[in-house]
């Protein structure tokens, strides 16, 4: 039970991207189209799992056990790149199906703002390990969600008529600001 | 302190180690040119170029799929940057460009009216469009807005027209297209494009054996860009002066405006602007795709062989002509006479041919001074063979050997050697001279018999002119020059005195009886009715086929092998390829089809080219997908035609009778600028079943 509520905050009341405004160049970069949406969601999942469940370990055992917090930003930046530069050449190799899906936005999300600021929320709420992989799950699942339904919102959009100033990113900018304050309404539920 | 700094070390080291082992265990070869092209574009990854990303752009460059000017932001400093990595000239590879196809989607009737968002998507997911026309523009320019160059724009008409200078290529207009109009190719896969079932062609386009796209051409002209219709033209017809003055024109027996009053008078035009380009002075720039390297042997310089020549040459491979005579043209030079296509203007023609790149190795003949296998020993990767239709039928009756007798291609093309002064052996030429037969050969003697001034010419034909081969207008003009000419007549014998010449030719009436396989009806003698008419000089011109002696020099080679019909034409695996049982071998024009048209050999050239061009880079040589091939889309041709008021056609200019039965002058004269707007205004610029109404709106 506690896990699904903490899976529900992070999805819908503390949405990585429209309650916390991480990670909004994929957002307003990949949202373009229905496919390269989809394909985002995914590796952020991917990564995002992988990238909390190490920052995760390495914060407990290394930063914590000897008493180095204060560069706590410098190796997690240190020990993502790394992972995520790892993880694409494992893929390359061995998984290459999964690769040609992924390929393209791995790199992308090595230094993206959702992925650090999700493994930083994670030791700051001062989570166990298991907390820590759900909770980063969700980040990465309400991530996809918002990013999926705003790429929806666009592919109806571009349909539309915009007026010429407020074309493209202007008018994504306005449509994610009016998603955000849906997203509020969730707030106070759990 | 001490501690920050060697946890941050021996955290970087475990990473370091790990990504080194890894890059080692998990290494997948790539081509290291990638990495580096990558690094010249501009890094942006903004997809403006239409791969995702500058990584997928690189490979695509480095697979050759792109050009190195692919990096739109990168501009010209990163197109000779890549270039010269990917050892190739900046902006050799074939740029892209897009264009709109259809160019009068406001002219079909209405299904519904329409009043949701104007976009072409969201009409199109109504039943595909407002419009009746299942293939035409929408009109609410998806691809203007989808554009990021700004390079396509409204036209005044109320379909988008690509503006070409500002296309990159990048083919963002092609993916948004519902209807699958607009598309971005590259020079040669517009080249290589034939008609399709599917497509939104005009009846004259469908029945063009070279599947010009007359329509587009005499808009052209009707907007004055003279130039631009050339260029239409040659996309499909590297002859346009030979064909502008000997061609029956099919198409315009097609014509939907002939259901009307009169067919649009398509050749005049086309003959019109070929005129025009030659008078001016200048010949109008052919631009060639960048050398592929590969070297095609073409056998034969007429009509299909210049016409394969020209098309392959322009696609980039390397190409040779090897021809048995002296000049180019085949059949059109030595042939055709002089007073329909002056050899002055044909040679033009060739030499613009020649000077895209293409070399010519004159009196080369297949059999005797090469054979196939020595054009493979040479390095060729691929032989078309157009050798043409150059041996008479024998006729057997008695007295076919006797002195003054002649076959009909063997004396125009002995004469034409001689008039053109590469030999100096002249036809003697008799005073009461009869031909036989009824095709353009028999034609084409008796014309040039007139010109020799031989008193009395007549033609022998077993049939009635109905049946006759030849063009219409060239027996009409036959008759006209004062040839007599008898139908129903067949020879029985000819009748030679005791030195072994021709005095007389006994002919036997005919009359018409039942229809044969042909469908034409079959003469049958009529009892008793003999003849005998005095003459000095009979040609028999009853018809010729293509020459395959060459087989006999090649028995136990290669071009031994080669597969031959039983009317002796060169066998092809399918029509619609023209390869021949040797894989590397392909043909068209007279020598597959037996003798044919002029327009028929050049669009066989060009089909054969896109074979050999096929062939050439390894693919499976196969048919267009949905080839429009001898037949028209259903439901295009019409048997009446509303909304249209009548109006007559030009007259063709030529020279009086009088004049020209005394010179080989050039006897068809080129229309009038004027008379050519007039002309094209006619034209109704049908699509396959749209046209310009006189109320509707016009293009
Ligand atoms: C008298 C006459 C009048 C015609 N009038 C018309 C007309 O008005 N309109 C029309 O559309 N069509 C007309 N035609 C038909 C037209 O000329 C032919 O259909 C057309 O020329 C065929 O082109 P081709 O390239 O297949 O062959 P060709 O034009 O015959 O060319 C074959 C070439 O191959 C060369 N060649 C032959 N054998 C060898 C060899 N062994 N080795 C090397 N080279 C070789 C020849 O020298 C020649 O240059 C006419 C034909 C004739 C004979
Ligand atoms: S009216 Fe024009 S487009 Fe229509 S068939 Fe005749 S020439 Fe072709």
């Amino acid at each position: 039970m506690e896990y699904i509520l903490l899976a529900i905050s992070c999805i819908l009341i503390n949405n990585i991207l429209l309650a916390q405004f991480l990670g909004n160049c994929p957002f307003l970069g990949t949202s373009k189209k229905m496919e390269t949406a989809v394909g985002m969601a995914m590796a952020v999942i991917f990564v995002l799992v992988l990238a909390g469940v190490f920052t995760w370990c390495v914060d407990t055992y290394l930063l914590k056990r000897f008493d180095l917090e204060f560069l706590r930003t410098l190796s997690f930046i240190l020990v993502i790149a790394s992972l995520v530069q790892f993880v694409e050449m494992f893929l390359k190799k061995s998984i290459p199906a999964l690769y040609s899906g992924l390929g393209i936005f791995l790199p992308l999300i090595t230094t993206n703002c959702a992925v650090m600021g999700a493994c930083l929320i994670n030791i700051k709420e001062e989570y166990d390990f298991m907390h820590t992989l759900v909770a980063s799950f969700s980040y990465a699942a309400g991530f996809g969600l918002a990013l999926i339904l705003f790429a929806g919102i666009r592919e109806r959009i571009n349909l539309g008529r915009v007026p010429k100033p407020l074309a493209d990113t202007s008018i994504g900018l306005v449509t994610a600001g009016m998603i955000a304050l849906s997203f509020f309404a969730f707030k106070g539920m759990v | 302190m001490l501690s920050a700094i060697l946890s941050m070390l021996g955290l970087g080291m475990v990473s370091s180690i790990l990504l080194g082992v890894a890059s080692r265990v998990f290494y997948v070869y790539e081509d290291p040119r990638i990495a580096e092209v990558e690094s010249l574009t501009a890094g942006a990854n903004c997809g403006g170029c239409g791969y995702a990303g500058c990584s997928a752009a690189a490979a695509a460059v480095v697979a050759g799929e792109a050009p190195p000017s692919v990096c739109i932001v990168g501009g010209p400093e990163s197109a000779a940057a890549i270039a010269a990595v990917m050892g190739m000239d900046p902006g050799t590879a074939e740029p892209r460009v897009s264009e709109n196809e259809c160019t009068g989607g406001k002219r079909a009737a209405n299904k519904y009216d329409y009043m949701g968002v104007p976009t072409c998507n969201a009409v199109a997911a109504m039943y595909g469009g407002r419009r009746q026309c299942p293939t035409g523009c929408l009109g609410y320019g998806d691809c203007i807005k989808v554009c990021m160059f700004g390079a396509i724009e409204m036209g005044k008409d109320g379909y988008p027209v690509v503006n070409q200078d500002k296309c990159v290529g990048c083919g963002a207009c092609e993916a948004i297209c519902p209807k699958n109009i607009i598309r971005v190719k590259t020079m040669s896969e517009r080249l290589f494009e034939f008609n399709s079932i599917d497509g939104a062609h005009a009846p004259c386009t469908q029945t063009c054996p070279a599947q010009i796209n007359i329509p587009k051409y005499i808009n052209q002209i009707k907007n004055g860009d003279y130039e631009g219709a050339v260029n239409t033209i040659r996309e499909r017809n590297p002859l346009l002066l030979a064909c502008g003055r000997v061609c029956p024109h099919p198409c315009e027996d097609k014509c939907r405006r002939g259901v009307v009053d009169e067919a649009v008078s398509i050749n005049q035009l086309k003959r019109f602007v070929a005129d025009y380009e030659m008078n001016s002075g200048r010949r109008l720039p052919i631009p060639c795709a960048p050398s592929t390297g590969k070297r095609v042997a073409v056998i034969g310089g007429g009509p299909a062989g210049l016409s394969c020549a020209y098309f392959l040459r322009r696609v980039g491979h390397d190409v040779t002509i090897f021809d048995d005579n002296p000049e180019l043209g085949g059949m059109i030079r030595y042939g055709i006479p002089e007073y329909r296509l002056p050899k002055k203007v044909l040679k033009w023609e060739t030499d613009g041919i020649l000077n895209m790149g293409i070399a010519h190795k004159p009196n080369m003949r297949l059999g005797r001074d090469f054979d196939l296998g020595s054009l493979v020993a040479a390095g060729y990767d691929a032989i078309f063979l157009g050798i043409g239709a150059w041996k008479d039928y024998a006729l057997n009756i008695e007295g076919n050997d006797l002195d003054g007798v002649y076959t009909g291609i063997s004396f125009l093309t002995r004469f034409a050697a001689w008039q053109q002064g590469v030999s100096n052996d002249p036809v003697p030429v008799g005073r009461k001279c009869v031909v036989i037969g009824g095709g353009n050969t028999a034609i084409d003697c008796v014309r040039t018999l007139v010109r020799l001034g031989a008193e009395e010419v007549s033609i022998v034909y077993r049939r009635t002119r109905n049946e006759m081969p030849a063009n219409k207008v060239e027996i009409d003009a036959a008759e006209e020059e004062g040839v007599n000419l008898k139908y129903l007549f067949s020879p029985n014998r000819i009748i030679g005195d005791d030195n072994g010449r021709v005095v007389g030719l006994e002919v036997q009436e005919m009359e018409l009886g039942e229809p044969d396989e042909s469908g034409r009806r079959r003469p049958v003698p009529k009892e008793g009715a003999v003849q005998i008419m005095e003459t000095d000089m009979v040609v028999l011109a009853i018809g010729q086929g293509p020459d395959v002696s060459f087989k006999e020099a090649e028995k136990g080679k290669r071009g031994g092998e080669l597969a031959i019909t039983k009317r002796e034409t060169i066998d092809q695996v399918d029509p619609r390829t023209l390869q021949t049982n040797i894989p590397y071998v392909f043909t068209a024009g007279d020598a597959a089809t037996g003798a044919s048209l002029v327009v028929e050999a050049i669009g066989g050239g060009r089909r054969a080219a896109r074979s050999i061009d096929l062939y050439l880079s390894g693919k499976p040589v196969t048919p267009p997908v949905n080839d429009l091939f001898k037949t028209h889309i259903p439901g295009s041709i019409f048997e009446s035609v509303e909304g249209v008021t009548k109006k007559k056609r030009i007259e063709m200019p030529e020279l009086d009778v009088a004049t020209r039965i005394k010179s080989f002058d050039e006897v068809d004269q080129v229309i009038s600028e004027d008379d050519a707007k007039k002309e094209a205004d006619r034209c109704l610029f049908c699509c396959t079943t749209c046209y310009n109404r006189d109320d509707a709106c016009k293009i």
